[in-house]
């Protein structure tokens, strides 16, 4: 056991790289996102409509990268952890939250290259006894090199 | 369609972010789970729910943290930018079973909120902020969170 007391093959992957994972943002998979949560904006799904905008082009609501949304490295992420995950016995899985921080626009057509890591892994006595409370970081990239947008996703096993 | 614009000098601290109400039903759910590719059957499965100790399929924490972000682009409107958000799972929500073929049963509607806490220029950027969240039928914040935006100026 380590410090944070979280056992060492669970600890020794705090740090790990995702392979990068290429997505296309299609206008259809954004449709899709926007009606799945009753979210009728037009710049979403109207393409007459966002070429008239500052956009010229339909974007992606918030937290869209192209689909899966699981795509940028989390999946994998989660391949990794979840083997450990089991042997510590928390294998109820839930999701924490999410930090993002967002510099440009998506737009329909974009090609977006993203990958993950896992920033930290640390455990905390809650209320239903030891949990563990990993952060995942993402990272995505626009066709051109720019930066388009930072997460970092909380996974807590319980 | 034209929408309407929201400047920086319209908010204040303690300005409250127009509302939006949502009804999660297993029919969203269901929807969800395509749109984003999440086919986790947590959130469709009797028996795996009640394993992962949830009792039955909860909504997924993704699509609350979807609502808000339709909250915060709806009210900065098209020439607003978002340009941080983040929001914490903290309580579970179950989603209202179908009536019929389109319509979900009575039940609980989720109101996604904010105010603005923040406001100040930076490197010539308009920046506001706000705490947001998503509260339940009980009234309860289940999912709390916060958003910085970036508004256009009338001066």
């Amino acid at each position: 056991m380590t410090e944070a007391g979280i056992p060492e093959e669970v600890a020794a992957m705090i740090g790990t790289m995702t392979e990068p994972t290429i997505m296309e943002v299609e206008r259809g998979a954004i449709r899709r996102y926007a009606d799945a949560i009753d979210d009728s904006n037009p710049l979403f799904r109207d393409a007459e409509y966002a070429k008239n905008s500052r956009y010229g082009e339909v974007i992606c609501p918030p937290g869209f990268f192209g689909w899966p949304l699981k795509g940028g490295g989390l999946e994998q992420m989660m391949g990794m952890l979840m083997p450990a995950m089991m042997k510590t016995g928390l294998f109820r899985i839930l999701d924490g939250g999410i930090d993002y921080e967002f510099f440009l626009p998506i737009r329909a057509g974009d090609v977006l290259t993203s990958w993950g890591k896992i920033a930290d892994i640390r455990e905390r006595e809650g209320k239903s006894g030891k949990m563990l409370f990993t952060t995942m970081e993402q990272t995505y990239l626009n066709q051109n090199g720019d930066l388009v947008a930072k997460s970092r996703a909380t996974i807590i096993a319980r | 369609m034209a929408k309407k614009q929201l400047y920086y000098e319209d908010v204040e601290v303690g300005t409250e972010v127009t509302p939006v109400e949502k009804v999660a039903s297993s029919q969203m759910l269901v929807k969800w789970a395509g749109a984003s590719g999440d086919f986790n059957p947590l959130h469709y499965e009797d028996t795996f729910a009640e394993s992962q100790g949830v009792g039955s399929p909860i909504v997924h924490g993704a699509l609350k943290r979807a609502w808000l972000g339709h909250l915060m682009t709806a009210w900065i409107g098209d020439e607003g930018f978002l340009k941080k958000f983040s929001c914490q799972y903290r309580g579970m929500d179950y989603p209202r079973k179908m009536a019929s073929m389109m319509a979900p049963a009575e039940g609980e509607t989720w109101l996604c909120k904010g105010k603005v806490t923040n406001k100040f220029v930076e490197d010539d950027q308009h920046v506001v902020e706000c705490e947001i969240w998503v509260e339940n039928g009980q009234g309860e914040k289940t999912v709390p969170g916060s958003a910085t935006v970036i508004l256009p100026s009338r001066s």
